[in-house]
Formats: structure tokens, sequence, C-alpha cells
């Protein structure tokens, strides 16, 4: 035994994030950790959800670990490749995608994710990437789940910038600006699970991880984290969970080293 | 591929060079560093090393699209460079989504001067960049975000095979290479293979691209490495891992380009250079096929 106390981080927000997932739904999948748990889920509760890259791929089975978005395992043995013209049109826009994931450098207390730049726009600090997907994902798909590590840094009360819209975003609630979607109903992070607000849309803390305290998550969000009344544990990854993880979907720990 | 770049590539010209991690066709972005191309403004979604590398070699003016990273491996660091002002000349950014990018080459495609969408409400987008407009639909009454159709002066794609016509087949992922194929005013086409008029004919729904609207056809095999070409060979994980520490060296960076673009006379001297690449070469996995007769 011993193999339930010995797991990281990245294996539990791995996990956790593929508990999100419900069997047969369609899935908008983004790299990295976001994939795993797609496979996780697809490997164990969740054997038909429908997995959708926004390459193209759609129905996608990757016998390896793709590292990139456009891997070519994506394309073997899916059910359909389509342009990325109906990736974002006749998919995404259409309403098709029932949960979108995300990541960025900063999440703030509405939700809101910065993957622009840190610091001004127009003489940037640091330049991070850019929307990518994610702006049009945070506006259509039906929730999202948002997956990052806890730092102040990473979760500023406000974000420099918007690049995915919570749910107060620029000008507004989401109803008020005609989004689709639920928005991001969950930030799974190394320590527990922030939920947003029903009445305010505020991420408020929702469950906490094995061992973890709520003054640990506390210290990694810039701003006062409201608690949830009745605070849920989240149970640690099972040994299967564990063992599919290692041995079958990052093998070489490409995702899961930290 | 010196011929066609000297002929359809001119300096200040609007350059696509698209392919969504597939089929990035790095043999023309390294011809048209070796023609000491000025003033470009480079349109991808996905700028990608080769676009860092064009960048570092001071061919771009401006850049136009939707995420800059070197997909799970770091930084585009000329790009960076650039925007950060620590090094490198300036660069001027027009910034969108990649829905954004995909809706602009549809108009583009089509000859509409904008495309609407239903996005961009809550973002600070439009800010950034005041071409991402919005209209109100004259149906519905919603207000719509648009965007500029972008109608480049040269597309140059990649593809498994075409014919000499320019015929062009492309299987696996397909990006938004149709779309910015027919927005283009010049098409270049590459190919890993030139086939037959027949092979075409015996498989028309493969063609994603039309003879009639391509201007040059290029045989370069290996053409996209360290991209990959569905069927013909991977993509090349490891460079684009290694690219992370010589793209945030300057330095690095000018010796890589003095070794492996200007050190070379073409492609083939490339490939050589990189010691070979057949370790790459694709498994089989082949589709039956269907029977088109009636």
């Amino acid at each position: 035994m011993g193999i339930e106390a010995a797991y990281s981080p990245a294996e539990m927000m791995t996990a956790v994030a593929a508990r999100e997932l419900r069997d047969g739904e369609v899935v908008f999948v983004g790299i990295g950790l976001p994939n795993l748990a797609c496979n996780l889920a697809r490997a164990t509760h969740a054997p038909n959800l429908v997995l959708i890259y926004e390459s193209g791929a759609v129905g996608a089975v990757p016998e390896r670990l793709p590292v990139s978005i456009g891997d070519p395992s994506l394309v073997t043995g899916s059910l359909m490749v389509c342009g990325m013209a109906d990736v974002f049109q006749s998919f995404l826009q259409n309403g098709r995608m029932e949960v979108g994931f995300l990541g960025g450098a900063q999440i703030d207390r509405f939700g809101n994710i910065n993957t622009t730049v840190v610091g001004e726009y127009g003489r940037p600090a640091v330049r991070l990437p850019g929307s990518g997907g994610a702006a049009e994902i945070a506006i259509h798909a039906k929730r999202t789940v948002v997956i990052s590590r806890l730092s102040r840094r990473a979760f500023p009360e406000r974000v420099d910038f918007i690049t995915s819209p919570g749910h107060v975003a620029r000008g507004g609630t989401r109803r008020q600006l005609g989004m689709p979607g639920a928005g991001p109903v969950k930030v799974v992070t190394d320590k527990a699970i922030l939920e947003a607000d029903d009445a305010t849309g505020e991420l408020v803390l929702a469950a906490l991880y094995p061992g973890v305290e709520a003054g640990e998550v506390c210290a990694g969000i810039g701003w006062t984290l409201r608690c949830r009344p009745g605070l849920k544990q989240v149970d640690p990854p099972s040994t299967a969970e564990l063992a599919l993880l290692r041995e079958v979907l990052d093998p070489h720990r490409l995702y899961l080293k930290g | 591929m010196r011929e066609a770049v000297a002929t359809l590539v001119g300096d200040g010209d609007t350059v696509v060079i698209e392919g969504f991690t597939h089929l990035i066709c790095f043999a023309a972005g390294h011809e048209i560093i070796r023609q000491r191309r000025r003033d470009l403004t480079l349109c991808r979604l996905t700028p990608d090393l080769i676009y860092d590398q064009m960048i570092a070699a001071g061919c771009a003016r401006k850049l136009v699209f939707s995420w800059a990273g070197n997909p799970g491996a770091g930084s585009l660091h000329a790009f960076r460079r650039a925007v950060e002002g620590t090094g490198g000349a300036a660069l001027e950014l027009e910034e969108y989504s990649h829905f954004g990018m995909v809706g602009r080459l549809c108009a583009g495609a089509a000859r509409l001067p904008f495309w609407p969408m239903r996005n961009y409400m809550g973002t600070d987008l439009p800010a950034a960049n005041p071409r991402i407009a919005t209209i109100e639909c004259p149906y519905t009454g919603e207000r719509l975000a648009t965007v500029p159709a972008l109608n480049p002066d040269v597309t140059i794609v990649h593809a498994q095979r075409a014919d000499a016509q320019g015929n062009t087949q492309i299987w696996g992922l397909l990006g938004v290479q149709k779309e910015a194929a027919f927005a283009a005013r010049r098409v270049i086409v590459v190919v890993e293979e030139l086939v037959d008029e027949r092979v075409i004919r015996a498989d028309p729904n493969r063609t994603l691209i039309p003879g009639l609207i391509v201007d040059a056809v290029v045989v370069e095999p290996w053409g996209a490495h360290p991209s990959y070409a569905q069927g013909y060979y991977d993509r090349d994980n490891p460079f684009y891992v290694d690219w992370e520490p010589i793209s945030r060296d300057e330095a690095a960076l000018a010796a890589y380009l003095n070794e492996y673009v200007y050190g070379v006379a073409d492609r083939a001297e490339y490939v050589a250079r990189c010691g070979g690449l057949e370790r790459l070469g694709a498994d089989a996995r082949v589709c039956a096929g269907v029977n088109y007769g009636y």
C-alpha cells in the first residue's frame, strides 16, 4: 500500500478534473492536464465522453499522450476531422460543447482569466501567448472548468487583461452581456476546489483536499476568500486512477511531474 | 521554392503561412528568410517557431495572430523580445482569438468585408484591437461582434500531395488552409509528393484546394519539419522543446539561422544538415477507400 498517500498535486488536480466530467458529455479539450483528465475520465467512469480538440479532431481516441493540441495521434481513429471554421462555428457557436477546460496566468475574483499580458497591453512586463480559442470557449461552452495552482500572483483580485470572461466581466454580468454559456463553474487548484457563488458570481471555497486547511488556500488568493458553509472534503486519487495516470496515460511524466 | 518565393512574395506583402500544428511550411519560411524579404505583415493563428524565426531574421513589420507560444514547450522569445521591448526591431501587433482569425479568413475567402460572430463580449480584446467591432443584426436586433476580412497578398500551404496543376489533397488536421488559400491573391502550394492527375481524380473528396486558385506548386519533401505531415512523418517534438533555450538567447538564435537557414542552399541541404529525418517516418495506417461508382 502507501500508493494512496503518495500522489503529486498534479495527479490530484487531474483526478479531480476528471471527476467533473459525466459520461456521454462533449468536451472541448485543452492540452496538458485537461487532456489527461479527459482521457482518465474516458478510461474510468465516462467511456462515452466525446473529446473534441480545437485542431478539428472530433471523437479523438489518442493512443499516445498528445504533446500538442494538433498531435497526429488525435486524428488516427477519430470519428471526424473537420476544419477549424467548423470547430468554432458548427460546434462551439452552435452550442454543442458541454464542457470546456481553461487555464491561465491570472484568474480573478469573478473567474475572469488573463492569458494575454502581465502589465499594460501596449508595453507588457510579460507577454503571454494570447487567447487562442479560450475567449470563445469561455463565452460559449455550457460550463467551463478552470485548472490552476494557487498563488497570490495567479489569483489577483482583478486580472490585468480579460482574455476569457468570467461571471462579472468588462461591462457587466454574463447575462447582461448575452453570453450563452454558464462560465467557470469550478476552479480546480492544487489544494482545493473553488466554485462560483450563484448569486454574486464570486469564486468561493467549496471543498478542501485531504490534509489541507482553509487558511492555506486563502494564503494563495489575492482577495478575501469566502467559504461555503459546510466545506466538503475531496477524496484523494484512487489506486486505479493513479495506476492509469502513471502506467498508461503519462508514463514519462510529461505533465504529472509537479 | 527559390523561384516561387522570388516571384510571388514581395517586400511589404501580407503573408499567410497556415497550418495548425500540422503541415506548417518551414521550407517556405526559410526561403523567405534567405531571400531577405522585409516589412512583411505575417498572419497566422499560431505564429509558431517559423514566425519566431522570421521575426528574429528581420522579415516582419507586423504580426497578426491569435496564440503566440511554443506549444507545450514555452514561449516564442524573439516575438516576446520585440513586444516587451528587450531586443530586436519593433513589431506591430494585431491580435484576435482563434475564432476571430478563422472568421477573418472566411470573410476573405467569400470576398465579404467582414464576418459576424457571437464573441468578445466582456473581454478586453476589442479595446486592444479596435478592428474588432460590433454590428446590430438587421433581423433580430442582436448585437454581434465583427472582424474584418483578411485577404493576404500570398498564402502558402503545405500539403501531402498535389498534381502539376496544383489540385491539392490534404488529410489529417485541416486547420484554416482552405479559407486562407481562397482568401489570398496568390497561392503557393508546397507538397511532399507530386502525383499524377489520375490520383487526384480517383479521390476528389480529398481535394482541399483546387488548382484553379494555385499560382505555384513546389515539391519539397520534409518541407514541414519540425511540424509534420500525416502519413509521411511525425512532428519532431524534441525540436520544439530544444527551441526554448535557442529562442531565449539572441546569439543562439542567430547561430541557428546561420547554420540551418542562411547556411544551406535549399531544403535538401537542410535535411542533410539535420542528419536526415528518417527517424520521424510515419507508420502505415492506410484507410480502405470508398466506391465512387454510380
